[in-house]
């Protein structure tokens, strides 16, 4: 998890914006004019709603779109470098391959247009197929793997060629929590054989812990950008109270707490600042205190204030 | 973009470079396709047949033969060819799909009858062609005076003839002169006359050009019939008055029986040998009865003769 | 390069073999073929025409039909699959690189296709005539025309693959090839006009596909020789042509945004 100062991808103002409508004749701005950098060593996350461009960003990066502007720098080269991609790998959102090949076909071709050098391909193969945990199924056709055998042979295709940068987009959809937990170990396991990962995903509790930086995105714009940690201490946080007496509860519900009883016993969440008011106003009611937690902020608590604060400014506008 | 800028730019010159080459292998391979002999052996199936495969786009298929029969009498035309087998099965065919294709009955009727190398020497076959037109179409009062122009001058039958344009002056619409050409076959048949009137109406009335070419060069030929006519009474009349042959033009001029050295329509002078005029060359003038060298009558009488046979049967 | 390029034709190849509509079609052909031989047996003084007729037409017919059904999808097909952003995105493949295998692929696949379709026509005309002779040479020349056929028309239906969608670029496909069916005629068409549309239409005729050349199988049939300057020009063409075609390809997705 060394993270050096070299960028591994460098973006400057990159956007993208299509021609929609039935004459073309409007304009839609996929992408407003981007600029992030992550550095190499670390696992990037790249966060937002469907929609919101994560995957515009990584076609614009893999030269399947072109940009209406903006310049971007993978590895320290140029995006028309064809070069570069030797060193990238990547994982499509619901990747779909040739159905009648085998993983082990799909691999060997993948590996022979990455320049694999051809005395190790086998052996690159055979590596990639077990690393994802389906050496037993790479003589099957890819037809009869399930969504979830398909989603590893599609990781497995993203790392054949030992790449140095692994860009992954949405790769835990799809799958069932012991396939996601895989993954992500997966992920933890390449970062540390020194892979700078670029991960985007909507699945927040995913980002929350793998990643070292996360972007969030919205609607094609940027919305913050930085270590999870910092991200985090910008929400303010809240705190639980739980105490005996329903008496209480008109009081604290005045103060603005969330209330829910079970019987006599009365869980509360509220903002950190109203703690004291509302210590106070259980004291006044004789209720017994039983404990005050402090509520972990969350990236989606994050999220949600970024993507809500958009919201509103939309509803007074 | 740069990179962007120079793809582009070495595609299209990569293409338009392409693009010329395949235009000439184009050229190249449809010379190499009209030189085929085997053309003449091309398996022509039935019109029924054909029609029927065409699956109702029996008018497009008859446009496609019909330029086939058009490209087919070009190439022969132009290679000078004796035979033209083809021809008639081609026009059947073409007819036979679209009955109302009246150009294909009129191309008949001129290149079918007329014998080779102007034509496929078969007027009994391009009167059965024009007569099967006529059934399809009898409002076509044009087809009547094709029918007609077929017996008079290939099957040399002016009551035949003028029965055919007869007939054709009462269909609604038909040219005044149809009436006329009827009368005028009834009493002066043989006459050159007749034949000047009759082309010069085919020539204002058609805008095919194969038509149009043809019915100039008749009219050239029948031009050279009367001058040679002509001719050859003012030097009937000279060795009649000083009782021998002229030597050449000079003495008729001298004698005052001609202005100058006459000329013929491709500009080449009258040729006088031993009392009879002829045209220099005579290939030049493929339907002229009058002023062929002594030899070249012959190919005229065996393509008369060539009419006979197939007239008895 | 060309190691990138023999892998995307040696993977078309391996994915349309496994395609079971290839089996299917092959084994269609080797029905007509036979049911060929019975015709023969019923009309006795044609019998070697119509099986050189009927032989040849399969042959040509099923190997266009697998060119322009597989042809139409090489491209469009997996932009729609989405398996063309495992190929182009991370991986050092040139965009046509990706075009010429594919094309080559496919090629391929129609090669192997009419081999097998041609051994079994040969194997029934040999049959019917006792035995194969010298005369026979024609139906190999018929059959190489038909093989130039197969690349034209997978030129074509790549071509239409790089812009259009299946259904538009198989109309595309089959309409252009019954156009250069006729290109001869329309050439004689625009013969026939005169002036401005007469430069047009004659321009226009000569850019279309010159299939009709390519067909030689009723003279074949009848035993008339093809000539050699003919064979020489027909495989000129098909390579510059194809060429052509290959390269509108190229620069059409080259400009294209996968999306």
């Amino acid at each position: 998890m060394l993270a050096t100062l070299m960028p591994a991808i460098e973006i400057h103002g990159l956007e993208k914006s299509y021609k929609t409508g039935f004459f073309g004749n409007k304009l839609k701005q996929g992408l407003k004019p981007l600029t992030l950098s992550v550095e190499e060593g670390e696992v990037f996350g790249y966060l937002g709603p469907n929609g919101a461009g994560k995957t515009t960003t990584l076609k614009l990066l893999l030269g399947l779109v072109f940009p209406s502007g903006g310049t971007a720098r993978i590895l320290g080269r140029d995006l028309n470098d064809i070069e570069v991609k030797r060193f990238i790998g990547f994982l499509p959102e619901q990747p779909y391959f040739y159905d009648h090949l085998t993983p082990l076909e799909l691999l060997d071709y993948y590996a022979r247009l990455s320049g694999v050098d051809p005395r190790e391909r086998k052996r690159s193969v055979d590596t990639a197929l077990a690393r994802v945990g389906m050496t037993a199924s790479g003589k099957t056709q890819l037809r009869k793997l399930s969504k979830g055998m398909l989603q590893r042979v599609g990781i497995a295709q993203a790392i054949v060629h030992n790449p140095k940068l692994v860009l992954l987009d949405e790769p835990m959809s799809g799958l069932d929590p012991i396939g996601r937990r895989e993954v992500r170990d997966l992920v933890q396991e390449l970062n540390e054989e020194g892979k700078t990962i670029f991960f985007s995903t909507h699945i927040l509790s995913d980002a929350e812990t793998l990643c070292d930086r996360v972007a969030v995105l919205n609607k094609g714009e940027l919305k913050g950008v930085g270590v999870v940690a910092d991200l985090l201490r910008q929400v303010s946080g809240e705190v639980e109270v739980v105490w005996q007496g329903a008496k209480a509860i008109s009081a604290l519900s005045a103060l603005g707490a969330r209330c829910h009883a079970t019987g006599d016993t009365v869980r509360a969440v509220l903002p950190e600042r109203l703690l004291e008011a509302a210590l106070d106003a259980l004291r006044v009611n004789h209720a017994r205190l039983t404990r005050v937690t402090p509520v972990q902020a969350t990236l989606e608590d994050y999220f949600l204030a970024r993507v809500g604060e958009e919201k509103s400014a939309e509803v007074t506008a | 973009m740069t990179r962007d800028s120079q793809i582009q730019t070495s595609c299209a010159l990569l293409l338009t470079l392409l693009l010329a080459a395949s235009i000439t292998l184009v050229y190249q391979i449809d010379r190499v396709r009209a030189d085929e002999p085997l053309q003449e052996v091309l398996y022509l199936p039935s019109p029924t047949v054909v029609k029927r495969l065409s699956l109702g786009y029996s008018g497009l298929l008859a446009d496609i033969y019909w330029t086939r029969v058009v490209q087919y009498f070009g190439a022969k035309h132009k290679a000078k060819a004796k035979q033209y087998l083809i021809l008639e099965p081609l026009l059947d065919m073409t007819t036979s799909l679209d009955p109302k294709l009246l150009p294909a009955y009129q191309f008949g009727s001129v290149f079918l009858a007329q014998k080779p190398p102007e034509g496929a020497g078969n007027p009994v076959a391009a009167a059965q062609l024009v007569e099967k037109g006529i059934r399809e179409n009898p409002t076509a009062w044009r087809l009547y005076y094709d029918l007609g122009y077929i017996y008079w001058l290939e099957l040399k039958n002016p009551r035949k003839a003028a029965e055919a344009f007869e007939r054709g002056s009462h269909v609604p619409g038909a040219h005044p002169w149809m009436k006329v050409m009827a009368a005028a076959l009834e009493a002066h048949a043989g006459e050159t006359e007749t034949a000047i009137y009759m082309w010069t109406n085919i020539l204002n009335s058609t805008d095919d050009a194969n038509l149009r070419a043809n019915a100039i060069n008749r009219l050239r030929c029948l031009r050279v019939d009367s001058e040679v006519k002509i001719l050859q009474d003012r030097i009937d009349q000279f060795t009649k008055q000083r009782g021998r042959l002229p030597s050449g033009w000079e003495e008729l001029i001298s004698a005052g029986l001609l202005h100058r050295t006459p000329i013929d329509p491709k500009d080449n002078p009258y040729q006088l040998v031993s009392g009879r005029v002829q045209v220099a060359q005579p290939e030049l003038f493929p339907f002229i009865r009058q002023g062929l060298p002594p030899g070249k009558e012959a190919g005229d009488i065996l393509g008369q003769e060539g009419f006979k046979v197939v007239k008895t049967q | 390069m060309i190691e990138r390029i023999t892998a995307i034709a040696r993977n078309t190849f391996r994915e349309a073999v496994r395609d079971r509509v290839l089996y299917n079609l092959i084994l269609f052909a080797l029905l007509i073929v036979g049911s060929s031989l019975l015709v023969g047996q019923i009309s006795v003084a044609v019998d070697r025409i119509v099986l050189v007729n009927l032989g040849l037409t399969a042959i040509s017919f099923f190997g266009i039909v697998i060119a322009i059904f597989i042809g139409i999808g090489l491209v469009s097909k997996e932009i729609e699959k989405r398996t063309l952003y495992t190929v182009l995105a991370a991986r050092p493949v040139r965009r046509w690189e990706f075009i010429t295998g594919k094309f080559l692929g496919l090629v391929m696949t129609l090669l192997v296709n009419a081999l097998a379709m041609s051994a079994g026509f040969f194997a029934a005309v040999a049959f019917v005539s006792h035995g194969l002779g010298h005369g026979d040479l024609q139906l190999v020349t018929a059959i190489y025309f038909i093989l130039l056929q197969y690349v034209l028309i997978t030129a074509l239906a790549l071509l239409f693959s790089t812009f259009s969608s299946p259904l538009f670029s198989s109309i595309f496909a089959f309409a252009t090839f019954a156009i250069g069916t006729f290109a001869e005629d329309l050439r004689g068409f625009a013969q026939m006009a005169s002036g401005l549309p007469r430069w047009l239409m004659t321009g226009a005729a000569y850019l279309m596909p010159n299939f009709a050349a390519l067909n030689v199988i009723s003279e074949v049939a009848h035993n008339t020789a093809v000539q050699p300057r003919l064979i020489l020009l027909n495989t000129l063409y098909v390579l510059v042509y194809t060429a052509a075609l290959l390269t509108a390809s190229v620069w059409i997705f080259e400009r294209r945004n996968l999306k």
